[in-house]
């Protein structure tokens, strides 16, 4: 396997938020400035502690959306769980100027880098995108020619996150083709996939296994599951498949 | 890092202290059952499943799927840690205690390298999956373990992070010296212990 093992100690930083963007209506990316930070590869997350008045403390993990390019900018996404003790934090009370306790990177299995080569078929649902999305603003920033294919599934249109730097990415790089699924709703005139990423949809959109793609599923747990399942069946190297996942089954 | 700061109008959302107790430090308590895997679920048919133990030991032992059924087995309910963040409380398993089994081989290796369908491994001492601390689990909440979940059988090792309780565990390995297993070899603390918060290399 590649990757580099963190040898040295992971202590938290401060990172000072220089920069918010909301993305969609639930979603919202933070970039901290974070002058100690050792880099990360594309794929990796960071862990959030928050800290109250009193010392009770919160943590999280979430995803890395920037590239390592930007360093010692680190930027995450967030997305607002309704119920969620620390997103809504994240997503509507921070500010510029706020500093948060940041430690990473966290991972290594689920990331890549240029070197690694492909082709590439990354394939994320809702705000499992954020990790791809670090891969595809790495690809660019080091001007990657690796083929590659994302194929992205939200429930709407409007909850498509990072959506115009996207479009404008696959308009100028002939290697880079983005492929929407909107399993919900559909606006007037859409030309992309109106369903759920199932087997056919992959066999439509995913490279032949005969090429030996290298691919990096996202997303909640049952997406993955289906997406995983479907291009082992599809011939893919299970062990040139690697996962993500998030959100509880109905099983527990 | 400074040992005073606070995050601006963060409040939280308190537990309580009979919940807040069984929390170690940095968890949060979860109702659902997050999956986590590297890569695809594996799927091995029942008849071609088996589960050794091997490495250092004088006579490598192997039980089939049914072989191992019939062993003695034990009803367990514990509170798993995942390093993830989440925590989960009262679960339910049943299986086959690691000790049951090491019982039957004759070994002085201190360490035990868990191997799964799939290809992951997870390293752990010997005294951490022994005296009652570990099962070879085949049922959760009463019902066969699902695949996503770890299934046929997966190891438990609940008093330790839950990458340890490897999924689709097909055996041990018993080495003389320790050898970090996968995602000890990607910066993530060699033992686990969610008590001392031993999340990463060097906690």
């Amino acid at each position: 396997m590649e990757g580099t093992a963190i040898r040295r100690r992971l202590t938290w930083q401060l990172g000072e938020v220089v920069e918010t963007r909301t993305e969609t209506r639930r979603a919202r990316s933070l970039t901290f400035a974070v002058p100690e930070w050792p880099g990360h590869r594309p794929g990796q997350h960071v862990d959030v502690r928050l800290t109250a008045e009193d010392g009770y403390r919160a943590e999280r993990s979430y995803s890395i959306a920037s590239p390592p390019e930007e360093q010692p900018k680190v930027t995450i996404t967030v997305e607002r769980l309704d119920d969620g003790e620390v997103s809504p934090y994240l997503v509507d009370e921070v500010r510029v100027g706020d500093h948060v306790e940041l430690r990473g990177p966290i991972g290594g299995y689920f990331a890549w880098e240029a070197t690694m080569g492909g082709p590439l078929l990354l394939v994320g649902g809702g705000s499992g995108i954020v990790p791809l999305m670090a891969m595809v603003r790495h690809r660019r920033s080091v001007a990657s020619t690796v083929p590659t294919r994302l194929l992205y599934s939200s429930r709407s249109q409007d909850e498509v996150i990072y959506r115009d730097e996207l479009d404008d990415l696959a308009r100028r790089d002939g290697g880079l083709t983005v492929i929407y699924a909107l399993t919900r709703t559909q606006p007037p005139g859409w030309t992309g996939y109106g369903r759920r990423v199932d087997g056919e949809l992959l066999r439509d959109v995913a490279w032949p296994a005969r090429e030996n793609p290298l691919a990096y599923i996202c997303g909640p747990t049952q997406f993955v599951e289906t997406v995983a399942t479907g291009l082992v069946t599809l011939g893919y190297d299970p062990t040139r498949v690697r996962t993500e996942r998030f959100g509880p089954t109905g099983g527990g | 890092m400074p040992e005073n700061f606070i995050s601006r109008a963060f409040r939280g959302r308190r537990q309580t202290s009979e919940v807040a107790a069984r929390l170690p430090p940095g968890q949060y308590l979860e109702q659902g059952f997050p999956v986590l895997s590297a890569g695809p679920t594996p799927r091995t048919p029942l008849d071609r499943w088996d589960f050794t133990l091997v490495g250092s030991v004088a006579q490598p032992k192997r039980w089939t799927w049914d072989e191992l059924r019939s062993l003695p087995h034990e009803s367990v309910t514990v509170d798993i840690h995942c390093v993830t963040k989440w925590s989960k409380l009262d679960t339910h398993w049943e299986g086959v205690s690691v000790d049951t089994l090491l019982a039957q081989v004759v070994s002085d290796a201190g360490y035990v390298v868990a191997f799964c369908d799939g290809g992951y491994t997870t390293n752990l001492p010997r005294d951490a999956v022994t005296g009652g601390k570990a099962w070879i689990a085949y049922a959760y909440d009463g019902a066969p373990i699902p695949p996503e979940h770890g299934g046929p059988a997966r190891l438990l090792v609940p008093h330790l992070y839950f990458w340890k309780s490897a999924k689709w565990v097909r055996g041990l390995r018993l080495v003389e010296k320790d050898e970090p297993g996968f995602w000890e070899s990607l910066g993530y603390h060699n033992l686990g212990d969610p008590w001392k918060e031993q999340r990463y290399a060097g906690d």
